[in-house]
């Protein structure tokens, strides 16, 4: 077997597949693949809730357990069988050909909205070129007499991400209008992401350089600056202090899970395909390895600047109101100026309400407590767009941090653009469902231009909240299912012991004890708990999502309104549709096995490859 | 007519006062609140008389722009209630009739109508020297020809398109290069009438050894 192989070996070197340049474009896009927007706005805010430092402990279990494991297995099949994903689980078994369709169409829709999300960075990042920044005051109304009421009740930087970028509907049902400044935006985000990809592997290797690293050096800066902020010690006090009980909450180990798969992009057919440009003979265990650090790694060291900045807020948050309270205290009581100070407040207000309790209530000062202030915790395009750009507000030189934050934003989600640009259009070249007369580069044109249009659903009114829903029903379930039947067929149907033999050509040893008990037992099994954990709690949760409605009585907080009947419906068959063709593959071989019993010797499952040409292989053995 | 100054000078005094009373100011009157620390923080000055003097004058030029009077004076306005917060009072009086109080409308569109002079004459902002009751006028939002994201956005746009472009036509150029030198060694081999055995020219063949007779074709084939 291992001797067949090295003769098919001989042969991929004359055949043309891309290659990557050097090792460290490949490393690269991996980390850079892995490394994406979740690492920034999910991870810190995974940490805050769940108890700090405590987090960091069912997060490392997972890594070692599950993630680890999954990445390991995803670059050695890559590597070994090189191609894409459909190309892979078809090698495996013809049966298993739904689990590379199921990537596909994952990465896909996945695609979709990642790209919105670049877009709406790429409409920050213009609109921080301006001083003062737009999203720091309020726009007067028409009469000019007052501000606009919306942004007087809420604040501006909510108004502006609510109002001026998404132009959001009071719900769902009601669409709303395409915002052409969105769609702008949306067309440039495809247009880089197609330059980037215009000639394969070629260009991303080229682009990775810029987009994998550039995220470190910015957030070296804001590490540097955040810390010398007020207040930023706080922060990172209120993030680390550890609370050990949380350790007993069985959501907080799903979260962690959770986190892991999700944050390493495992299950969508990118890792898969990046690995299949490697040389036969490359150490694909140290890479995992590497990979999955550096990825746990980015996410704490991403989870310092953040806190420190939501620190310094905080602090800020709470000396606004520490100093509005004095305000109305001095002007009621034409009590000397600097009198009263944030130290000796509340001394002066105890006096003041035994003299004078009415008049005191009447005031309707506001209840200043830090922890409070602290404990607004955010995660997602509320971190980075309401939250964040606030606190820049009150940094000097806000343009520049700004400007500084959306480019890196830009490069972390570019970058794991490609990867699931990549788990769609390599299993569509390998498979050769592409005419040849047709360039690669139109073909990819192709599909940046319908991706495009698909995603145009993202730029009208209710936009945001199909994106939140895209994100809920297509990034979990599916990917926790596909992942089980990656490793199930791995280890099921081609073989550990085939496996291993692999990885002792590729890497030059064996697997070890640690690899084979993970791959065999206890990552199917996490997986498993993991997938109908998940479920178990969606179900019980009533599908429901939180609006911007303006008339809400409560306003500026959320009306949290139930999904409708039919879009309800379409959450369902985003979960669904993707993971159908697995068995909806497995079906079709199995009835065309059945009707024709004579075209398919039960054999053992043989690589069966689209360049495999019998005929050549005996020429050449003369 | 010494008498008559003598009565003036007595009856002030006792003119001021009712006009410091609740009605009349709630009527007449607004509320001034000066907040000079937090303005200037160090370079704050002290509030005192003499201040409180400019305040009063700037107050009746205001009154002067605004009517195109000019017989308004200091002693036309009228200070009450000075606390420490430094918040006071303060009426206008008709000059010619000391008597009759001008109405709060006039003054509040006089103090608006000059409001950035009393501010500078201060070295204070619209919140830091606050007519209470007098809303500040806001400033008019900036408005640009093009919005500067429109530029920001176009430039970017117009880099990534020469990219796309130079780079298809890159790819195009290399493409029809190497088909043209495909092309061109098809027709050398046709033109040299070659008829390859097992993958070598006889072209190449007979360059090697003409007079040899291809003894290496016996070690190829099979038969």
């Amino acid at each position: 077997m291992a001797q067949r192989r090295i003769q098919e070996d001989e042969r991929y070197e004359t055949e043309d597949r891309p290659k990557w340049d050097n090792k460290v474009q490949y490393l690269l896009t991996c980390v850079g693949f892995a490394v994406g927007l979740g690492n920034v706005w999910r991870f810190p805010y995974l940490c805050q809730i769940y108890g700090g430092g405590a987090f960091l402990i069912p997060y490392l279990i997972a890594l070692v357990f599950e993630g680890l494991p999954l990445l390991y297995l995803e670059l050695a099949i890559g590597q070994s069988l090189r191609q894409g994903s459909i190309g892979v689980w078809n090698s495996i078994s013809p049966y298993l050909g739904g689990v590379g369709v199921a990537s596909m169409a994952v990465s896909f829709l996945v695609g979709l909205f990642y790209n919105t999300i670049l877009a709406w960075v790429l409409w920050y990042f213009f609109n921080s070129f301006q001083d003062p920044l737009p999203w720091s005051q309020c726009p007067l109304n028409e009469n000019l007499t007052d501000y606009v009421e919306e942004c007087v009740r809420g604040t501006a930087a909510n108004y502006y991400w609510y109002r001026v970028t998404l132009n959001i509907t009071p719900d769902i049902s009601s669409s709303g209008s395409l915002q052409w400044w969105l769609v702008l935006s949306l067309a440039l985000a495809w247009s880089i992401v197609y330059i980037c990809f215009i000639r394969g592997i070629e260009t991303v290797g080229k682009a990775v350089y810029v987009t994998a690293t550039f995220p470190y050096l910015v957030l070296t800066i804001f590490l540097v600056r955040a810390l010398t902020l007020p207040g930023a010690i706080d922060g990172l006090e209120y993030l680390f202090t550890p609370d050990w009980g949380v350790l007993l909450n069985p959501q907080v180990w799903l979260d962690a899970a959770t986190q892991i798969f999700f944050s390493l992009s495992l299950a969508f057919g990118g890792l898969i395909a990046f690995a299949s440009y490697n040389p036969r003979k490359n150490n694909c265990e140290r890479d995992a390895l590497l990979v999955g650090c550096i990825n746990s790694a980015t996410s704490l060291y991403a989870s310092i600047p953040i806190f420190a900045i939501l620190g310094f807020k905080a602090t800020t948050n709470f000396n606004n109101c520490i100093t509005s309270n004095v305000l109305k205290l001095t002007n009621e009581f034409d009590i000397a100026e600097k009198n009263i100070t944030a130290d000796n407040y509340d001394m002066w207000l105890k006096t003041l309400n035994t003299s004078h309790p009415d008049r005191i209530n009447s005031l309707e000062l506001r209840e200043c407590n830090l922890k409070r202030f602290m404990d607004q915790s955010v995660s997602g395009t509320g971190l980075a767009f309401i939250v964040f750009t606030e606190a820049v507000i009150e940094m000097p030189a806000s343009q520049v941090w700004a400007v500084l934050f959306f480019i890196m934003l830009f490069s972390l989600g570019l970058s794991s653009m490609f990867g699931n640009l990549e788990g769609v259009l390599t299993p569509l070249f390998d498979l050769h469902m592409v005419p040849s007369w047709v360039p690669k580069e139109l073909f990819t044109g192709i599909i940046c231009m319908v991706s495009f249009l698909v995603a145009l659903i993202f730029t009208m009114g209710s936009g945001n909240y199909w994106l939140e829903i895209f994100n809920s029903y297509v990034g979990s379930v599916p990917l926790l299912i596909i992942a089980f039947f990656e490793i199930t067929s791995v280890v099921v149907f081609y073989g550990m012991k085939r496996f291993s033999e692999d990885i002792e050509f590729m890497t030059g040893h064996r697997p070890g004890l640690f690899w084979h008990l993970c791959w065999m037992g206890v990552s199917p099994l996490m997986l498993l708990v993991v997938l109908v954990a998940y479920v178990v709690v969606q179900v019980q949760v009533q599908p429901q999502y939180p609006t911007w409605n303006p008339s809400y009585t409560l306003f500026p907080e959320a009306e949290v309104k139930p999904y409708p009947d039919w879009v309800f419906a379409i959450c369902v068959m985003l979960s669904a549709v993707p993971v159908v063709p697995i068995p909806l593959v497995a079906l079709y071989h199995l009835i065309r096995r059945l009707t024709h019993p004579e075209q398919h010797t039960r054999d053992e499952p043989h690589v069966s490859n689209p360049y495999d040409n019998k005929a050549f292989i005996t020429h050449t053995i003369m | 007519m010494w008498v008559w100054i003598v009565c003036l000078l007595t009856a002030a005094p006792a003119l001021a006062e009712p006009l410091c009373s609740k009605e009349v100011c709630d009527n007449y009157g607004y509320k001034v609140r000066i907040s000079i620390k937090t303005a200037l923080g160090d370079k704050a000055y002290e509030w005192n008389e003499s201040e409180m003097f400019l305040f009063r004058a700037t107050v009746a030029f205001a009154m002067r722009r605004y009517t195109s009077d000019e017989t308004y004076n200091v002693s036309d306005i009228v200070v009450c209630n000075k606390t420490a917060r430094v918040s006071f009072w303060f009426l206008v009086t008709s000059p010619a009739n000391t008597a009759q109080l001008v109405p709060r409308g006039q003054v509040e569109a006089a103090v608006r109508l000059s409001r950035n002079r009393i501010n500078s004459a201060f070295l204070l902002t619209d919140q830091t020297l606050q007519f209470v009751g007098i809303l500040p006028t806001l400033a008019p939002p900036i408005s640009y020809d093009t919005p500067p994201w429109l530029i920001v956005f176009g430039v970017v746009m117009g880099v990534v398109c020469a990219g796309i472009i130079t780079l298809l036509l890159s790819t195009l150029l290399k493409r029809t290069r190497s088909k043209k030198n495909l092309l061109e060694t098809e027709e050398e081999e046709d033109r040299r009438g070659s008829i390859t055995a097992n993958g070598r020219l006889c072209e190449s063949l007979r360059e090697k050894d003409p007079g040899r007779g291809h003894p290496d074709d016996v070690h190829l084939s099979k038969l």
